[in-house]
């Protein structure tokens, strides 16, 4: 019984923040916002060389074989420091689903690439409809002699413009859950066409992705027919977590710019700091990290360990960060002023990237009646 | 991180499980509130902490000299896990175990070590705190009670307010003032106080629930002797600072909050609203997942407390966010409850038509009272911002 970081996930976290202040500061983040495909090589490249996009990946695939909870604590940091890019995309969703599908060949074919940072991957979920659930994926697979054939289209499909592949949830059979399965689709073949939207979080590039009889060898297949959805809700476990633990860092950063601003900023003579009406605003701010901080190591945690409380504790831990970070970084805009609400004050960037991290995965309305059905009230 | 248990460990859960269900009290129905001072109440409630602590089972960590078991707190964390699954009554001489005891292994003289903490563990003295005064709530180091040193004595004078317990404790432990000339932090000592001797008037005040939980005390000439000092003369807020995170440890226990959660959990399952189970109206179901998350979030806190503090790591602020989370997270959990009952929710103890005794609308008024005692809510979150963060005073 022991409820703490290794002195190797501590070191961990400090060089990773170490490392983030340094290489993606806010000025960094804003230039790689502006550029058109938000895709900053050089960054991705040295995170790759510090094993960061094969940390959850095995030894033989070229990676560091650690759990999600080291990944969760990499993601705090770049939640901290709003790190733009596909890692998320990458080494979190594609890894994963890779890594749950049990599909060797294509396993030993990219999850090296992936782990070295060579290969973007990302994962083709949602669709027009937005649900989460089995019955969102409509997306049409028809089997034949040569493999599959996808039609229709994928919606908020991560880094879709800057990745290798993508793995991609079709419908075979109507049958909800038992008829899906999951397809490694490489970008570059024919019948895809991808189209980036627009998100006020310029640090995430979500992408429409549209399929017309795009032709796919059975080679293909990462998971089959009643294994997909099982594999699918895994990772979307994992994604929460992560999501959660990004959102913990962000939190936790704009509670801190908060307290520095109100230490300096003066008015009626003193620094809003010593005023409670702000003091109170900052203790609630602790006050809610601090537990979810808890939530979030517990979550990750028992993914990797306690494999039936795995579901309900990622839950726990989304809805929970969801709702923290949104109300921490709201807070931290009004303790900032009228210089929080302009785009050349960095505030900004940490409340752009809570909305989209609450919503992004199941926000916390979600999770909690997910949670209240697999606890059974 | 290793959260599974060893199996020395497991032995020793099963063995505390089949201990609390042969020993577990029968539910006494009719039974007057601890709160009345009911003396067949109090013994009983003592007879419970005595078995317990026969069992092994309470103070685990503390010393062997003084009646613990120096054990781990892994040990005692399986204790209150198994008692909370149970749902045992609480200790009626939680006071004593969980802020004077420990405040005397840390301050106290071996002689007063010796003299007191036995009978706390077997709660053959039950304790109250004598802190808050009429003029001193929240500031409460301009308390004025006044004491003074004559020969070997202390002669107190003054009033304490808001004392739980006091009805039918045997002590207390109570901050004084004994240097009016010096700033209010540095003239203040800790005194411990028989409250059979001569001169101590305790009047019940009866709380909002109709109960009197706590009450005045009055000290007029009272003699304590100068042995029953606890640390330096005039340093007793120090002493008190370490007393005062027991308390909010106490106060933000989560093993309480999880068996309130489970309670109401257990209501919303039982209880039809419009023809079906509070449970399964979404809006309700919102509201249970939301309390249980919180209450997950404050049990594996708890966790992570307790590994620091094996570590040896201090505890900073962490008490205080205890406290506040932890209280306010208690009364929205008897909210919820009264509103799953509908009309019967306000219904009071005696009334025909009540549902689990009046319990529920009891919590509610009573944990309101926690938010407040040991601090309020903004105390501590004056507390956090300027101890934790450094925001300038």
């Amino acid at each position: 019984m022991d409820f703490a970081l290794s002195d190797d996930q501590e070191l961990l976290q400090r060089s990773a923040r170490d490392f983030l202040n340094k290489e993606c500061a806010p000025s960094f983040v804003r230039e790689v916002t502006r550029s058109d495909d938000g895709f900053a090589r050089g960054l991705h490249e040295k995170m790759a060389a510090m094993g960061w996009s094969g940390l959850i990946v095995p030894e033989r695939f070229g990676g560091l074989d650690l759990s999600l909870l080291d990944l969760a604590l990499l993601n705090e940091e770049m939640g901290r420091t709003v790190t733009p890019g596909p890692f998320f995309s990458s080494a979190v969703l594609a890894t994963l689903t890779l890594l749950r599908s049990n599909a060797a060949a294509l396993q030993k074919a990219w999850l090296p690439k992936l782990a070295s940072g060579s290969a973007i991957g990302s994962l083709a979920l949602l669709e027009e409809s937005d649900r989460l659930d089995a019955i969102g994926v409509t997306l049409r697979c028809t089997k034949n002699r040569r493999g599959y054939r996808l039609n229709g289209t994928k919606m908020f499909v991560l880094d879709a413009h800057v990745a290798d592949f993508m793995l991609v949830a079709g419908r075979c059979r109507a049958a909800a859950q038992d008829g899906i399965v999951l397809l490694l689709v490489p970008r570059d073949t024919p019948g895809i066409e991808i189209k980036p939207l627009l998100d006020i979080d310029q640090t995430r590039r979500p992408c429409e992705v549209a399929f017309r009889d795009v032709e796919l060898p059975e080679a293909a297949l990462a998971a089959g027919e009643g294994r997909a959805w099982k594999v699918l809700s895994r990772v979307m476990d994992a994604a929460a977590i992560i999501l959660a633990a990004d959102s913990l860092g962000g939190a936790q950063k704009a509670l801190e710019m908060s307290v520095e601003y109100s230490k300096v900023r003066e008015q009626f003579g003193r620094p809003i700091g010593s005023f409670q009406a702000v003091k109170h605003i900052c203790a609630e701010m602790v006050s809610d990290i601090e537990p979810a901080r808890s939530l979030v190591w517990y979550a990750a945690y028992a993914f990797d360990h306690e494999p039936r409380q795995a579901a309900r504790a990622a839950s726990m831990a989304k809805a929970r960060l969801s709702d923290v970070y949104s109300r921490t970084t709201n807070r931290a805009v009004q303790i900032h002023g009228g210089i929080g609400f302009t785009w050349e004050h960095d505030m900004h960037l940490w409340f752009k990237r809570a909305k989209w991290n609450e919503v992004a995965f199941g926000d916390a309305t979600h999770h909690r009646e997910r949670l209240a059905q697999l606890s059974a009230f | 991180m290793n959260l599974s248990f060893t199996a020395d460990q497991e032995t020793f859960r099963k063995q505390v499980r089949s201990w609390i269900k042969t020993n577990l009290p029968k539910k006494d129905t009719g039974a007057q509130p601890l709160e009345s001072g009911d003396p067949k109440r109090v013994r009983e409630m003592k007879d419970w902490q005595r078995k317990l602590h026969q069992a092994g089972y309470v103070a685990m960590g503390w010393p062997k000299e003084y009646g613990g078991r120096a054990a781990d707190v892994v040990e005692q964390t399986i204790v209150n896990e198994e008692l909370v699954l149970a749902r045992a009554p609480g200790l009626i001489g939680m006071m004593g175990i969980l802020m004077v005891g420990p405040t005397l292994i840390q301050h106290g003289t071996v002689e007063q070590k010796h003299r007191h903490l036995p009978k706390i563990l077997t709660a053959e003295e039950i304790w109250c705190q004598g802190y808050s005064e009429p003029g001193s709530g929240s500031d409460l180091a301009s308390l004025k009670t006044r004491a003074e040193l004559v020969g070997d004595e202390f002669i107190v004078n003054g009033q304490k307010v808001w004392t739980s317990n006091a009805q039918y404790a045997d002590w207390m432990f109570c901050l004084v003032r004994t240097d009016p000339t010096a700033p209010k932090h540095k003239g203040i000592s800790y005194l411990l106080v028989d409250m059979k001797s001569p001169g101590i008037t305790v009047r019940p005040l009866v709380q909002m629930t109709g109960d009197a939980g706590f009450n005045e005390v009055f000290f007029d000439n009272v003699r304590v002797p100068r042995r029953n000092l606890v640390g330096e003369l005039n340093l007793g807020w120090l002493v008190a600072n370490s007393t005062l995170a027991h308390e909010r440890n106490m106060l933000g226990s989560t093993t309480r909050t999880q068996q309130m959660f489970n309670g109401l959990l257990r209501l919303a399952q039982t209880r039809q609203r419009y023809g079906r189970p509070a449970a399964d109206d979404l809006v309700m179901r919102q509201r249970l997942a939301d309390l249980m998350i919180r209450v997950e979030a404050m049990k594996y806190h708890a966790f992570r407390q307790l590994t620091d503090s094996i570590r040896g790591r201090p505890p900073g602020i962490g008490a205080s966010v205890n406290k506040l989370v932890s209280t306010e997270l208690n009364h929205d959990i008897a909210a919820a409850a009264l509103e799953i009952m509908g009309s019967y929710g306000t219904l009071a103890r005696k009334s025909n038509h009540v549902v689990d005794r009046g319990t529920w609308p009891i919590e509610f008024m009573f944990t309101l009272g926690l938010v407040i005692g040991g601090g309020t809510s903004q105390i501590q979150k004056n507390i956090i911002s300027e101890r934790g963060l450094g925001m300038p005073r």
